[in-house]
């Protein structure tokens, strides 16, 4: 059974000019495990998909489950956890004290919050990171916290937009590989956000292809790619391959 | 904020980077070893030690300068404005006055006197009861009311163990005592009204257009009126004084608490939602920690109004306090008593709103946030 359902979804925003589209008939099921990465241009509905998983915004049409329920439920239920493009740590808060944050909420115990900040820190390799403030953190640094934060309470799912945007290609490309290797340690379902063709097949098993106006899925691809993934596999020539059919897909989206 | 910080974080990246290279080089410059050292050891950015490279005495001078300017100001309006009781005292000196009529010299101008008797001034900056007094004469009440009557005053602390209620030190004592009271209520006032703000659209619909009203009558006004009413129900004292001050000082805690609890962005408030985080939650982890620099700059207007407040609480009531110092000074023509409490409020003032930025700043470094 499929842990996000989606069966012809709309969503249209109201606004002063009229009607906007931001989903139109989105059809897609994502398995358990698997690593779906969204990729369009600005404005095709992705972000806007993964809000409506997170029941940050609510559908106008046609039916999404998460784990079986509905996505306010399912957020009720804590579900999933949410990684946004800037890591939004607070500054008044140690990097243990922003990953505690939600364990903080939820009530955890003292002691268990203790226990898991030590493991989610390890985990994203922040290690002795805990005491430290977020502004002595470098930016990646920071975006790590922030998906330990979203790992903190344990949930399933992971919905992550663009979380790695605003770093330089680096930075991102180290980040990248960390990802997969908690990806296999963890086996989340991970509904990733991008508008890079290489990231995108790199990390992931499907690529949904999404075009514009109205916001709509174009393609899904399935990677072939092993599980297991050096970033050297971007230069064969199976992830050129994939690379190429995703841009295709993409140029088709904006031709129609 | 979020953009603030990056843009923060990559500054400090840079200048991180541009020490090690230097240093590394092996050709590091003074300021640039310096900012290192401070970045190391007290954990404080060096963006902001560049900006204190700028020294501090430097500031001094146009302070200095500016004070100097209004005090020879001073001296000068000092001439006109005290010129018909100083020439008529010269007269019955028996200096020869120009024009020698008394009623001639009513209706004249204060300028056309000073111009037309130069010789007869000598007077103006140590007349009795001026209508002007000199600063110095000032600064002289000033002593006599606090050092000198507490040391030597029959009634002061030296003598009598007790603070003099002839001197300014036991009417400040007074003044500051509603002010506290006062701004410990408009503070939490303002803030309960913020917070209820911030969460029910009916209160942002009533309360702040009230709010806003209540700040357009003048206080000298109303003074009076609260003083009256709390009487007729039994109460005086220090707490008519402190609901003046109150009604001053609720009204910028309320405004910089309602900016303050809506500074969080859509981002941080969308992730509290990803937790399904409670309302009392999200005030208490999110809202209230991010309005705390908007709480102090609040609270430094709030903290001079409340002393504002207590001092014409002070005016109509004359038990004591300054306000009721200035009024005596007023009815019996001692100007330089007004003068002397004038410039005990202004310090008061003063040092109260030091010590709120200091506050501030011992806070904010605590939460971790960069001042």
């Amino acid at each position: 059974m499929p842990v996000i359902e989606a069966r012809s979804l709309d969503l249209t925003f109201e606004t002063g000019d009229g009607p906007v589209h931001a989903l139109r008939d989105v059809t897609l099921d994502i398995a358990k495990g698997s690593f779906v990465s969204f990729i369009g241009p600005s404005g095709c509905g992705k972000t806007t998909f993964l809000r409506c998983i997170a029941a940050l915004e609510h559908p106008t049409g046609g039916s999404l489950t998460v784990n079986g329920m509905t996505p306010d439920e399912a957020r009720r239920a804590r579900a999933y956890g949410y990684v946004f493009q800037a890591a939004g740590l607070y500054p008044w808060r140690t990097i243990g004290g922003n990953i505690a944050l939600p364990l903080e909420i939820m009530g955890f115990s003292k002691a268990e919050q203790k226990e898991r900040v030590t493991r989610v820190l390890d985990l994203v390799e922040l290690s002795g990171f805990e005491k430290k403030f977020p502004w002595q953190l470098s930016g990646g640094m920071q975006q790590r916290a922030s998906i330990a934060r979203a790992l903190a309470f344990d949930a399933d799912i992971l919905l992550m937009d663009e979380p790695f945007g605003a770093l330089d290609e680096i930075v991102r490309d180290r980040l990248n590989e960390e990802l997969l290797r908690l990806w296999a340690r963890t086996e989340k379902t991970i509904a990733f956000v991008t508008h890079s063709i290489p990231e995108a097949v790199y990390l992931s098993t499907h690529i949904v292809v999404m075009s514009p106006r109205p916001g709509r899925i174009t393609d899904v691809i399935e990677s072939p790619l092993p599980k297991d993934r050096p970033l050297d596999i971007r230069d064969t020539p199976e992830f050129i391959e994939i690379a190429h059919r995703v841009r295709e897909g993409l140029r088709a989206g904006y031709e129609e | 904020m979020a953009r603030c910080r990056e843009l923060f974080g990559c500054a400090l990246g840079y200048v991180d980077h541009w020490v090690n290279l230097v240093s590394n080089d092996g050709l590091s410059g003074h300021s640039l070893a310096a900012s290192k050292g401070m970045n190391t050891a007290s954990g404080t950015p060096p963006v902001i030690k560049i900006r204190a490279m700028w020294p501090r005495w430097l500031r001094l001078p146009p302070v200095l300068g500016m004070v100097c300017a209004l005090i020879a100001i001073w001296y000068v309006a000092v001439v006109p404005m005290n010129v018909k009781e100083v020439l008529t005292a010269a007269e019955r000196a028996g200096v020869e006055i120009s024009p020698p009529s008394a009623v001639e010299r009513r209706d004249m101008g204060n300028w056309a006197l000073v111009l037309r008797n130069p010789g007869a001034l000598g007077q103006s900056w140590s007349s009795d009861r001026p209508k002007l007094p000199a600063p110095h004469q000032v600064l002289v009440e000033l002593y006599d009311s606090t050092i000198d009557e507490e040391l030597n005053g029959r009634r002061g602390i030296v003598r009598s163990g007790t603070l003099s209620n002839r001197s300014l030190i036991h009417h400040a004592i007074i003044t500051l005592n509603a002010t506290f009271l006062g701004f410990l209520i408009g503070t939490a006032l303002g803030v309960t009204l913020a917070i209820g703000i911030v969460h029910s659209r009916v209160m942002d619909m009533s309360v702040m257009p009230w709010a806003i009203v209540s700040q357009t009558i003048p206080i000298v006004a109303l003074a009076p009126m609260i003083i009256v009413v709390l009487y007729s129900i039994g109460v005086q004292g220090i707490i008519p004084k402190a609901v003046i001050s109150a009604y001053l000082s609720f009204f910028p805690v309320v405004v910089g608490m309602v900016k303050g609890l809506r500074a969080p962005d859509a981002m941080q408030m969308d992730l509290m939602r990803t937790y399904s985080a409670s309302t009392p939650s999200v005030l208490w982890k999110l809202r209230l920690p991010s309005s705390v620099p908007y709480l102090f700059a609040s609270l430094k207007i709030a903290i001079a109004a409340s002393l504002v407040g207590a001092i014409v609480g002070e005016l109509p009531v004359q038990q004591g306090g300054l306000g009721a110092r200035m009024l005596a000074g007023s009815y019996y023509g001692q100007t330089a008593q007004i003068w002397a409490a004038l410039l005990m409020a202004a310090a008061l003032a003063a040092v109260l709103v030091w010590v709120t930025g200091w506050l501030e700043r011992r806070t904010l470094r605590r939460m971790g946030i960069r001042p």
